[in-house]
Parts: C-alpha cells; sequence; structure tokens
C-alpha cells in the first residue's frame, strides 16, 4: 500500500515536470477552467433569475452540486480518462506488455501512468464553488455531515473510476471503442443539475446505465444536509458493484491479451 | 458551380459514411444540452405554472426546434482550420482554383444530411416523451425554413472568418472557447432570449448569434409578432452581407501570413 503511494506521487511529480515545460499552455488552459466555471455559474444564475426552487433545490445548493461536479470532471480529466485512453491505445499497440512486466499491479499503473496536473486547477476551483455554496447557505455543516460528504465522494470518484475501467477493458474484446469516453463526457453534463428534476427514464439512464447521477447529486445532497440512509446504502452499493465488476472485466480482458511488441 | 458542389457532396457522404458511429457520437452533445436545458425549464415552468410566457409544453417545443436548428446550422470549421493550418494541409486547398468554403459547405451539408436519420428519430422521440405545443402553422414552417438557410450561410461565414485567425496565433483554443461561450448565451441556447438578463439580451441584437439560432426557432413556432420578424429579415440580410465580406477579407489577408513546410 505504502509502495503503491510512493509510485503514485513519482508519477505526479513526473505530470508537474511535463505540465511546467508548457508553462504558456498551462496558463492558458487555466483561463480556459475560468471561463467555463464562468459560463456554468452564468447558466444557473439565468435559471434562478425566474425562481427560488428547481425541484425542491435552492439556488446555493444547486451550486454545491455544481462544486461536486466540478471535482468530479477534475479527477476524471486529471486522471481517470488519461490512464484510461493510454490502456486502450496499449491494448491496440501491444505495448501493454511493458506495463504487464512491472512489479506492480497492472490495473493500478494503468490507472496512474498520466497524470494531467493542470486539472487541479479544477479541483481549487470546485472546492471554491463548493465553499461559497455553503457558506451562503448559512446552515453550519456538522463533522456527521462532512464525514458522510467524503465517504459519498469517494463513493462517487469509485463509480466514474469503474464505470472507465470496464468502458476501458471493452476494447480487450473490441479494439475501435476510442469514442466510448467522448459519449460519457457528453451524458456527463446532465449531472450539474440534481438528478430529481429528470423524467423517471432519464433518472434511471443517469443512475444505471451511466451512472452520473450518484456520483455528483449523492455527495452534493450530504453537504447540504439532505442526505438520508437510503442514499448512502444505494451509494455504497453501486460503488461496490461497479468495483468488484469493473475488476472482474479487466481479469477477463487480460486473459484475452497475448501482446504483440516482444 | 453546381456540379462542382455535387461532387463534393457526393465524395463527402462517401467519405463520411465510412465513419458513421463516429459521427453519430459527435452528436450526442447537441441532443444532451438541449435535452437538459429543456428538463430544467420544465421543471421551473411546471412549479410556476409559466415562466415569461412559457408553459410547460412551450419549452419543450421551443428547445426540440432548437436542437433541430442548431444541429442544421452549425459548423466545426474552427477546430477544422486549426488542424489545417498547423500541419499545413491548408497548402493542398490554396491549389484548387476555386475558394476553399466551398468544399467546406458541401462537407457540412453532407454531414447533415447523412445525420437527419439520426435527428429526426431523436426529435420525435422528444416529442413523444415531453409533449410539447408547436405552434407550427404553413405560414410559419415557410418563413422558418427561409431564416434557417439564411441561418445557415451566416453561421458557415462568421465561423469561418473566426476560424482564419488561427493565420495569426497557432494557439486558438482559448480564444475559440470565449466565442463558443459567446454563441451559448447569446444564440438562446441557454433559455429562450426574452428569458435573460435584460442587458445580455440587448447585447443580443448586436451580435449575429440571436439571429441564426433563436429567431428562426421562435418564427417556425409561429411566436414572433410581424414587426420583429420583419426586423429579423433585416438582420440577417445584413449579417450575411457582413458574413461575406468578413470571409473574403479575412481570407485575403491571413492567406499570406500562411506558410507551410513539406508537400
Amino acid at each position: 500500500m505504502l509502495h503503491a503511494l510512493r509510485v503514485a506521487w513519482t508519477f505526479f511529480k513526473i505530470g508537474l515536470l511535463n505540465e511546467f515545460a508548457y508553462r504558456a499552455n498551462l496558463y492558458l488552459q487555466m483561463l480556459q477552467s475560468a471561463v467555463a466555471v464562468g459560463a456554468a455559474i452564468g447558466g444557473l444564475l439565468v435559471v434562478f433569475g425566474h425562481t427560488e426552487s428547481l425541484g425542491g433545490w435552492g439556488q446555493d445548493e444547486v451550486l454545491a452540486v455544481l462544486g461536486v461536479y466540478l471535482l468530479m470532471s477534475a479527477a476524471m480529466g486529471g486522471v481517470i480518462e488519461p490512464g484510461m485512453a493510454a490502456l486502450i491505445e496499449d491494448i491496440h499497440l501491444g505495448t501493454l506488455d511493458y506495463t504487464l512486466t512491472k512489479p506492480i499491479d497492472a490495473q493500478f499503473l494503468t490507472s496512474i501512468v498520466d497524470i494531467r496536473v493542470w486539472k487541479l486547477v479544477d479541483v481549487a476551483l470546485g472546492v471554491v464553488v463548493l465553499a461559497v455554496a455553503l457558506v451562503r447557505r448559512g446552515d453550519a455543516v456538522g463533522v456527521v455531515d462532512a464525514a458522510g460528504f467524503l465517504l459519498m465522494l469517494l463513493a462517487g470518484a469509485v463509480i466514474i473510476y469503474s464505470f472507465f475501467v470496464a468502458m476501458a477493458s471493452v476494447s480487450f474484446w473490441f479494439l475501435r471503442i476510442e469514442n466510448i469516453f467522448a459519449v460519457f463526457g457528453d451524458v456527463y453534463q446532465a449531472a450539474r443539475w440534481p438528478i430529481g428534476i429528470y423524467p423517471q427514464w432519464l433518472r434511471f439512464i443517469l443512475t444505471f446505465i451511466v451512472p452520473v447521477a450518484i456520483a455528483v447529486t449523492v455527495p452534493a445532497e450530504a453537504a447540504v444536509g439532505r442526505l438520508t440512509g437510503g442514499r448512502v446504502l444505494l451509494a455504497l452499493s453501486v460503488a461496490l458493484f461497479t468495483l468488484a465488476a469493473s475488476r472482474l472485466l479487466w481479469r477477463q480482458g487480460l486473459k484475452r491479451y497475448s501482446g504483440a511488441s516482444a | 458551380m453546381l456540379a462542382i458542389y455535387w461532387v463534393y457532396l457526393k465524395t463527402s457522404i462517401a467519405l463520411q459514411f465510412q465513419y458513421r458511429v463516429a459521427m453519430a457520437i459527435w452528436m450526442i452533445n447537441r441532443i444532451v444540452e438541449p435535452t437538459v436545458f429543456l428538463v430544467v425549464w420544465r421543471t421551473v415552468a411546471i412549479a410556476r405554472g409559466e415562466v415569461g410566457g412559457y408553459g410547460a409544453a412551450d419549452f419543450a417545443a421551443y428547445f426540440i426546434v432548437l436542437m433541430v436548428v442548431n444541429q442544421l446550422t452549425f459548423t466545426w470549421i474552427i477546430f477544422e482550420f486549426e488542424w489545417r493550418i498547423r500541419n499545413g494541409e491548408l497548402a493542398v486547398m490554396l491549389l484548387r482554383p476555386i475558394h476553399p468554403i466551398h468544399a467546406d459547405i458541401a462537407d457540412n451539408i453532407g454531414y447533415k444530411i447523412l445525420t437527419l436519420t439520426i435527428l429526426v428519430p431523436v426529435a420525435i422521440l422528444l416529442t413523444l416523451l415531453f409533449e410539447p405545443a408547436f405552434g407550427f402553422t404553413p405560414a410559419s414552417v415557410a418563413l422558418g425554413a427561409v431564416a434557417l438557410a439564411g441561418a445557415y450561410c451566416i453561421r458557415m461565414f462568421v465561423d469561418w472568418a473566426f476560424a482564419l485567425s488561427g493565420f495569426w496565433t497557432t494557439r486558438t483554443a482559448a480564444l475559440n472557447q470565449i466565442y463558443f461561450m459567446l454563441v451559448l448565451f447569446f444564440s438562446g441556447r441557454l433559455a429562450p432570449l426574452d428569458l435573460m438578463p435584460a442587458w445580455l439580451e440587448r447585447l443580443s441584437w448586436y451580435l449575429p448569434f440571436r439571429w441564426t439560432v433563436w429567431f428562426p426557432v421562435e418564427l417556425f413556432l409561429n411566436r414572433l409578432d410581424h414587426a420583429t420578424v420583419v426586423t429579423g429579415f433585416q438582420m440577417l440580410a445584413l449579417w450575411l452581407v457582413v458574413g461575406v465580406v468578413l470571409v473574403q477579407a479575412v481570407w485575403r489577408l491571413g492567406v499570406r501570413k500562411f506558410t507551410a513546410v513539406g508537400t
């Protein structure tokens, strides 16, 4: 475990070095993140210019959803997606051999191999948005709420991570699926709003088929003190199920991998 | 000229047909975005009865028609040009004895024709699911179609002229993103423009995006009074002229800046 953390830290440092070699790019990307968040907040303000509540959620609560949305997209764009895209490429080219021969769990190594440090800007933006939302809301966040929030955030990240691993593992069987992440990214934007506003059929899709809803709405519910025991149970069981299922899929896929480079 | 377009169009359709899946995937964003805003505004309308004259069924109608109008008039030329200029592909286009925008228009139309096979079923599905109140009349549909054709040309010209900014700066990503945000806020994709804050709504009069997206949508739905329809068409004519002038001017200046290496 300690060893794994040390390896992850090393890759983080490599990511940092890579990024600082292209500093102008870094600043431009920061600008882009800021513009994107500004636009998202602008859209939210337009909607709340006409109403006090959206499906039972107040303005500050929807802002909290946006904060969690940004945190999740930072995790996705900064760590999960680049690693999984590299995995698909490696399976395609046969260069996964190099990963498999390293003395560490291959799935773990694949997951951390490409860290886009500039996405950390999104983490900062997400934290700021979330903090502003909670301060404006005014209710104190208790220790239990905070713990619940962190637990749900972790569960959400696990769900998204597992989903990406599962999608990437499919390429052990079918090679041409590089676009699949684009589909996920497009559908993910639906999670910017509380899942409760969607009609039943859409909620079902966003919960069980492309599970972005639980990953964002449930942590936000925890942050604004709306979390119920049922939700915790749902989020945890979906997280555990997707994690186990994706691991199984990865293992099965790996058995089919025959390598091509050597 | 028509013969040239016909050849371009056939090549484009044949080529893009090979990338059917990718083609469908590029569309998802332009389906999900209006659907999400449809749901958001519908939720508000159901809770309050109506918002600024729009009931739940009106929002459904607005965003479904908007999805169709936006899909039919959008261009991806800005991304295309960034690529062309950076890897020198543009050099080949310069050799042809015809303005390069014609190939782009034909290519764009080819994509639009192919994606109708997805767009139409999705529009029908959304209609069944959200029960919109379409205010179509024969006259509104006819006028809307004319506006749509104008909007298509304007979007192509304006995007094309903007894409050429790549001649002056190779790192266009941030600039592009700001442009896309302007389009998002001023074209009515976020909300019908009368629901935007007053200053934003007023500002939108001076940009093309109001006339190329919001105007055809509301025209199709027969929600505009006579005076607004007249103004709208005048604005479309104006932007059509501005667009053509922009394309010509920027192209002439830009080509001088362009240097390519290699084949």
